[in-house]
């Protein structure tokens, strides 16, 4: 990653991510297959929805047949994380039309919004339309294409897992997290690792009381309050 | 229309009004500065958060379980990733990492 902000550096930055959406995508792909659900219904809920664990959700209440209603809330509880992404991307692209900034929230994702961070401290905080729609856009058909392949020929891989290859996401994230905290030079590091340990504990004891997904909301408001309260102690 | 299409339907509606309304509410206003500072924190936290939840299971009303699998796996890709800086390095050795933990059955 450097500082160019342009469509090609956009595809160029997006690549090591797309390991990680073709990991869970297949498997995505795979777990609907096996839940009955048509190629053609994996498809638009990739295009339509497009947020990886609450298309999980989404497939196994279908499956166990809960009401439209609990499965539209379920997806507003896990994705309501996103909300925060967008609004910490938002000011870097202000000065944008409306319609870029639409469209760059309509395909946002935590990958992206997590590439953009790394962007951030190689380009003097700025941020391009062109750039993110080429990451926006490369992650978003890979998503598309990985869950049906994964519908596809899902009957056909015995255990998937064995590759290893449902990984990646995680390893993704490790990856962006590191490189958020040493690059990120407006704050000092032991200031990102206290935050990132506040909120590691405060994740173990959220998880006694509700799901990852609404632990991972909480978690993240408080570690920002926390943040907040170190910054102002000093 | 079928209940299952109808579903994705209103599920990417509020998935899509949850990613671009702040977008909107931050072009029409200008944030003040504690949310700004509040935002800041944003990335290292939920970064922090969503690699946690993966070393972690839920189990409803009790403490959650530890995700040895990943657990394990992370080590060499957090060793990677301090030595490298790269993300492809990471990824790479992740995968390579959980592929050997699985071949050799050391969960």
């Amino acid at each position: 990653m450097d500082a160019q902000l342009d469509f090609k550096a956009g595809i160029k930055d997006v690549m090591p991510t797309v390991f990680g959406y073709i990991g869970v995508g297949l498997a995505f792909g795979i777990v609907a297959h096996t839940s009955h659900l048509s190629v053609w219904l994996v498809l638009l809920m990739s295009l339509i929805v497009y947020a990886g664990s609450a298309q999980f959700v989404i497939t196994s209440m279908l499956l166990t047949g809960s009401p439209i209603g609990a499965i539209v809330v379920s997806t507003l509880l896990i994705n309501a994380r996103m909300s925060l992404m967008s609004m910490t991307v938002a000011p870097y692209l202000q000065k944008e039309s409306m319609g870029q900034n639409i469209a760059i929230g309509t395909l946002l994702t935590d990958e992206t919004f997590a590439l953009s961070m790394n962007k951030l401290n190689l380009t003097d905080r700025k941020l391009r339309p062109a750039w993110f729609h080429a990451a926006n856009v490369v992650a978003y058909l890979v998503w598309a294409i990985a869950t049906v392949i994964g519908a596809l020929i899902g009957s056909l891989i015995p255990d998937a897992k064995a590759f290893g290859l449902d990984f990646a996401v995680v390893a993704m994230f490790i990856g962006l997290l590191y490189l958020q905290m040493i690059t990120d030079r407006s704050k000092p590091l032991l200031r990102h690792l206290t935050v990132a340990g506040f909120v590691a504990v405060v994740m173990v004891v959220l998880m006694r009381f509700m799901p990852g997904s609404t632990a991972i909301l909480v978690a993240t408001i408080l570690g920002c309050l926390f943040g907040m309260a170190v910054e102002h102690h000093e | 229309m079928s209940k299952v299409l109808i579903t994705i339907l209103l599920c990417g509606l509020v998935t899509w009004l949850i990613r671009v309304v702040p977008f909107a509410l931050v072009k029409a206003t200008t944030l003040p500065k504690w949310l700004l500072q509040f935002l800041s924190f944003v990335p290292v936290a939920i970064l922090a958060a969503i690699f946690v939840e993966s070393l972690l299971v839920y189990h409803q009303g009790q403490w959650p379980s530890v995700n040895t699998e990943n657990l394990l796996a992370s080590i060499p890709a957090i060793i990677a990733g301090v030595i490298s800086k790269s993300l492809l390095v990471v990824v790479v050795v992740g995968i390579v990492a959980m592929a050997l933990i699985r071949a050799f059955g050391w969960t």
